[in-house]
């Protein structure tokens, strides 16, 4: 498999312009915010007060600045040759936080050396991607063979687990956006969309699972009809037999309608069982179908379809059973099954308020009056976004948003254009783990996502997560500037 | 082969449109939020949700016999929303208050003040002035409609009814900074146990605070509940304690000591339950309550009062043991085999080999251990000591025996801390061999140069708690439980470690020949004063300690009955003495007040002598202020 890059012009060496304006805007107004966030009204401070934390922030810039300066000057081939060490030093820094780290606000993550607080799982993204760029760019490298596919899930799966231990289980989940890279570089679809299809399953599963339809609940009934309907779908789309597909769809349908018009004669029916049936019978037909014409195919979907069904009455008990009371509620906040104002809902609830209370233009600027402090918790690190959408409303928020969407289409673009595999990879591993950090920040923030403690890059204020998306992103550019052109 | 013809470049173009879709589905939730939501706006006006605290009472405690000592009274905090004050009448709300306007720009100041009240904020309520009593509280109430911005908030304080223990009840008061700062659960004007009881079971007594939400209109005005309390968590009241001490004998142990300094400590040795612990001098507990201003006078009076009244001595004390310390010599010397119960050594008014030092009285010479003990004979425990550390063909060298001897020690209760549920015990003294191979430069010191360890003397130190605890193991005859003042949680268990045998590791029918020794030195020996028969067979020890603030400690060591023992005790007077003197005639009294519940009239006479007694140690006073007087 041999990747030519698009042969797009650009100057030989220089840094990719556009991604650096991005950086630099990002950085200048994630300060202001923070600044706006923490800024009190009766003892106004200065924006270069060391003891505030815009104040500290802007440290926070500046060392970052001088890192990306320095990351610009090491040959490219460095980060190549020592991804795998770099790797194993991580790994061996996990385990010692791990073993030596104190509980601060019960996470077990920090390492304290002296006056300095780092959290290594921040640095572990570039490690991981680094390695995972190198394990791609061997040579004679294949993707789905069972021995790669085992060492890329170690290279992942190891310092998940690490960081679950830390009871960081945000960052673990940033990890598993490396998936992304996976599905670029040859990762059935497949994969990609059975994962979609258990979360479709899973939040309407639990969603719907307090009414009943007979012997399924409404949450049951939908995913069996949705299962049904996948399942139909993939015949058309891996056997392209679009009528053994429509004969299949329109079996059920006319199987609920024959219900449907029992029904009217005052015979209660238990649509519940009806969709049992349904389910049966379409998994018999892709039986029938496999037997007949000897075609592996329809078993893979016939497995899908009994796959989605023992997952689906699966979910509803480990939700209850195996998840802790404050992820369930956070779950069920985000599902707008629960208020929880007491709890995890408070502080969605307060950040929705104040986004909200913005209206189109905002408050203005340092205006804001539900981020000042205490409404909002955790106004400027991980709820930073509300100050944004409160003091600058609808047009500055989405500006924002499309801002961030542009610098991660920038990056997909730049990853495209290498001519390595390493460079590549990585490039999109850079990309997976921005998207991931957007999509779950700003949507925890405005409601759409349950409550998990990751900040919004270049906004959120900390030292440990600047320097760590510093080095992710400027080792890309280094490597992005070196790159051989056609 | 083109990048284009290869099907897996095509899905560049799907991660491309899944990542413009996720922002499209952002900027609608975005528009819903901020342009078809006006309700957020009227939230946020108002902050529609006031999150109000609920507080639990603190658990009550009272004393083994079920009397009420430690409750709680209703008080009132003046809670303040800055933003909310507008068109504020500052000088009725003084009045209201009564405090003059000095004192109201202080408080302000106070509470706006970030290093003071980390969590300051306008929008929130903040404490202004704690503790109104229900007079003011409801002048204020009364009044509340004209002052915008102010709320009142019910909190509970602790009230006693009784004067006396309270190093052992200790105080609450508002928590700290540093303590805020390390359990979130504490926010500015909670009440926290600063010591005593109050601070080694605070998760006990605190209970849990609760939430109520309430809906307020744009005015800020409190409209209800929200969803009539559907989402109020209410508060758990903190656990009920029983102690273990009787009240009516600790607070005689009080009046006994009164002007004097020194401890107390009686020990129910079948449980290990604490049945009092008097520490003198000692203060009312009702002194470290009260609004603020109240406290930290009394407060700053008890801290510089001389004779350190905020000291438990009983559990922090210094002390040598004195001639206390002697049963424990002889039982390490039967178990290791150094002597028999035949075993005789002679006396000549002192130690022989060290030309008569350390001195000892008049008695009968040669003697077995019985009569040592009965007579309290120095020169028996010195050799006992001197032939146990210089037994070449039992140990190997001097270090070796000592540390043996220093193990036997440890497991006798002594050296560490013994673990009771109060704060700041401590361990006090026992060397081991390291620290005298340091002292005299050398490893091969022997026995003579540290013989007064023998006796309780030189480098041992104890607390009176120990002393006790040695009395309670004796009387069990090899054992203990960890003395402990709590006897009982409302709803939860005892903590293992107050319900676990420690035990000696020597033979019960040496304990057997303790107890005789010590029964004679009641019926005949040192300890005649506090001989109780008929009514109960005692068992005691007296002790001179020898310390350099001046006259000897007095001190008594003792249980009783004899047989099926039912307390263990320890008294020790600082500078009163021979322990005949002052520490065995209190012990007599305590007793009688234990087994009789009052003091018979022959005992009358002696009872008010030894409350008319004052004995006031000048080490405390001598000096003042410049130089404290060191401690060795």
């Amino acid at each position: 498999m041999i990747y030519q890059g698009n042969n797009e012009v650009s100057e030989k060496g220089k840094v990719d312009k556009p991604t650096l304006i991005f950086y630099i805007l990002f950085v200048l107004l994630g300060w202001l915010n923070i600044y706006a966030a923490s800024f009190d009204l009766e003892n106004a401070t200065g924006l270069f007060d060391l003891s505030t934390r815009a104040g500290m922030q802007l440290v926070w810039i500046g060392t970052s600045f001088l890192l990306a300066f320095a990351l610009l000057k090491i040959d490219t081939g460095f980060y190549e040759t020592y991804a795998f060490l770099f790797y194993l030093v991580g790994i061996v820094l996990l385990i010692v936080t791990l073993i030596v780290a104190q509980d601060i606000n019960g996470s077990r993550s920090w390492l304290i050396i002296g006056p300095v607080r780092l959290q290594p799982a921040e640095f572990m993204k570039f490690i991981i991607a680094l390695a995972l760029a190198k394990v791609f760019n061997s040579y004679t490298f294949r993707l789905m063979e069972r021995k790669n596919l085992l060492l890329i899930s170690a290279i992942i799966l190891l310092p998940v687990f690490l960081v679950i231990a830390q009871s960081e289980t945000g960052t673990a989940l940033v990890y598993l956006s490396f998936i992304l890279v996976l599905y670029r570089e040859g990762l059935p679809g497949g994969f990609l969309f059975m994962g979609i299809a258990a979360i479709i399953y899973f939040i309407l599963g639990i969603r719907f699972s307090d009414t009943q339809m007979g012997a399924l609940s409404v949450g049951e009934f939908v995913t069996v009809i949705l299962i049904i309907i996948f399942s139909a779908a993939m015949i058309w789309n891996y056997i392209k037999r679009l009528n053994t597909s429509l004969i299949l769809l329109f079996s059920v349908g006319a199987l609920f309608l024959v219900a449907f018009v029992v029904s009217l004669f005052s015979v209660k029916i238990d649509w519940g069982i009806v969709a049992i049936i349904a389910l049966a019978f379409t998994a018999l037909y892709l039986l029938f179908y496999f037997i007949r014409y000897r075609k592996r195919t329809y078993l893979y979907i016939f497995l899908f379809l009994i796959g989605s069904f023992a997952f689906v009455e699966s979910a509803e008990y480990v939700f209850y059973n195996v998840l802790q009371p404050h992820q369930q509620m956070r779950i069920k906040v985000t599902l707008g099954m629960e208020q929880d104002l007491s709890g995890a809902g408070y502080h969605v609830g307060q950040s929705k308020i104040a986004i909200g209370s913005g209206g189109l233009t905002g408050k203005g600027f340092l205006n804001g009056t539900q981020t000042k402090l205490k409404y909002v918790p955790e106004q400027d690190t991980d709820f930073i976004f509300c100050t944004i959408g409160e003091e600058h409303g609808f047009i500055g928020a989405t500006l924002v948003l499309i801002l961030m969407m542009f610098f991660v289409l920038r990056l997909l673009r730049l990853a495209e254009r290498q001519t390595t595999m390493f460079g590549r990879t990585y490039g999109y591993g850079v990309a997976s783990v921005f998207l991931f950090h957007i999509m779950v920040n700003i949507g925890m923030v405005i409601g759409i996502m349950p409550v998990i403690g990751i900040p919004l890059p270049f906004f959120s204020y900390g030292g440990s997560s600047l320097w760590g998306f510093t080095i992710l992103l400027f080792i890309f550019l280094r490597i992005d500037k070196s790159r051989k052109r056609n | 082969m083109n990048s284009n013809s290869n099907p897996l470049s095509r899905r560049r173009y799907v991660i491309a449109a899944v990542i413009v879709i996720i922002i499209l589905v952002y900027v609608g939730q975005l528009f819903k939020l901020q342009l078809m939501s006006p309700q957020y706006r009227d939230y946020a006006d108002s902050n529609a949700f006031l999150r109000r605290t609920l507080y639990p009472a603190r658990g009550a405690i009272y004393d083994r016999n079920g009397k009420l000592l430690v409750y709680n009274r209703p008080t009132y905090d003046v809670m303040m929303v800055v933003r909310e004050m507008k068109q504020f009448d500052t000088l009725d709300f003084c009045r209201t208050l009564d405090i003059d306007m000095e004192r109201f720009h202080a408080l302000n100041a106070d509470m706006r003040d970030r290093r003071k009240n980390p969590g300051y904020s306008s929008y929130t309520p903040q404490l202004f002035m704690s503790q109104l009593n229900v007079e003011e509280y409801g002048l204020l109430q009364e009044k509340l409609y004209k002052f915008p911005g102010i709320y009142i908030q019910g909190r509970t304080e602790r009230q006693y009814n009784y004067s006396n223990m309270g190093l052992i009840l200790g105080y609450v008061a508002e928590v700290d900074k540093n303590k805020m700062a390390a359990d979130p659960y504490y926010m500015r004007g909670d009440y926290v146990g600063k010591s005593g009881i109050e601070l080694s079971h605070e998760e006990d007594l605190r209970g849990e605070k609760g939430v109520e939400i309430l809906l307020r209109d744009a005015h800020g005005r409190v409209q209800g509940k929200y969803e009539d309390g559907a989402h109020d968590k209410a508060p758990v009241s903190g656990k009920d304690l029983t102690l273990g001490i009787d009240i009516d004998l600790q607070a005689y142990g009080e009046q006994l000591m009164h002007n004097k300094v020194g401890a107390i400590v009686m020990i129910d040795p079948k449980t290990g339950e604490i049945l009092c612990m008097v520490s003198a001098p000692t203060y009312d507990p009702v002194l470290l309550t009260g609004k603020s201003s109240d406290f930290s006078d009394n407060y700053r009076q008890l801290v510089n009062n001389p004779f350190k009244p905020l000291i438990n001595r009983a559990i922090a004390g210094t002390y040598p043991p004195g001639s206390t310390f002697k049963p424990a010599q002889g039982l390490v010397f039967l178990q290791e085999g150094i002597i028999t119960p035949q075993t005789l050594y002679s006396c000549y008014g002192g130690y022989p080999p060290l030309g008569g030092r350390p001195a000892c009285h008049p008695h009968g010479s040669p003697l077995a251990l019985q009569a040592a003990l009965a007579t309290s004979c120095n020169s028996y425990f010195c050799y006992g000591l001197n032939a146990m550390l210089n037994n070449r063909s039992k140990y190997e060298s001097v270090t070796a025996a000592f540390d043996v001897w220093r193990d036997y020690m440890v497991k006798l209760g002594y050296g560490y801390p013994l673990g009771v549920d109060l704060p700041s015990e401590k361990g006090r003294f026992i060397p081991n061999s390291k620290f005298y191979t340091n002292f005299f430069k050398t490893d091969r010191w022997n026995a003579h140069r540290i013989i007064s360890i023998a006796i309780g003397q030189g480098e041992i130190l104890a607390t009176p708690l120990q002393i006790a605890n040695m009395g309670a193991m004796i009387a069990n005859r090899g054992y203990y439980y960890t003395p402990h003042v709590v006897k009982e949680r409302k709803g939860a268990a005892l903590e293992s470690t107050y319900t676990t045998r420690h035990d000696s590791g020597i033979n019960r029918e040496y304990f057997e020949l303790t107890v005789e020794g010590m029964a004679d030195a009641v019926t005949m020996g040192t300890c005649r004063g506090i001989n109780l028969s008929p009514l109960v067979e005692v068992c005691g020890k007296t002790g001179t300690s020898q310390n350099p603030h001046g006259d000897d400690h007095s001190v008594f060591m003792g249980f009783a009955p004899k047989d099926d023992p039912q307390v263990a005790i320890a008294v020790l007077v600082e500078n009163g003495r021979f322990g005949a003197t002052n520490a065995v005639p209190i012990a007599r009294l305590m007793l009688q007040k234990f087994f009789r519940g009052e003091i018979p009239e022959s005992d009358q006479w002696l009872e008010t002598s030894i409350i008319n007694r004052a004995i006031l140690p000048h080490v405390y006073t001598r000096n003042l202020p410049v130089n404290k007087p060191s401690n060795r």
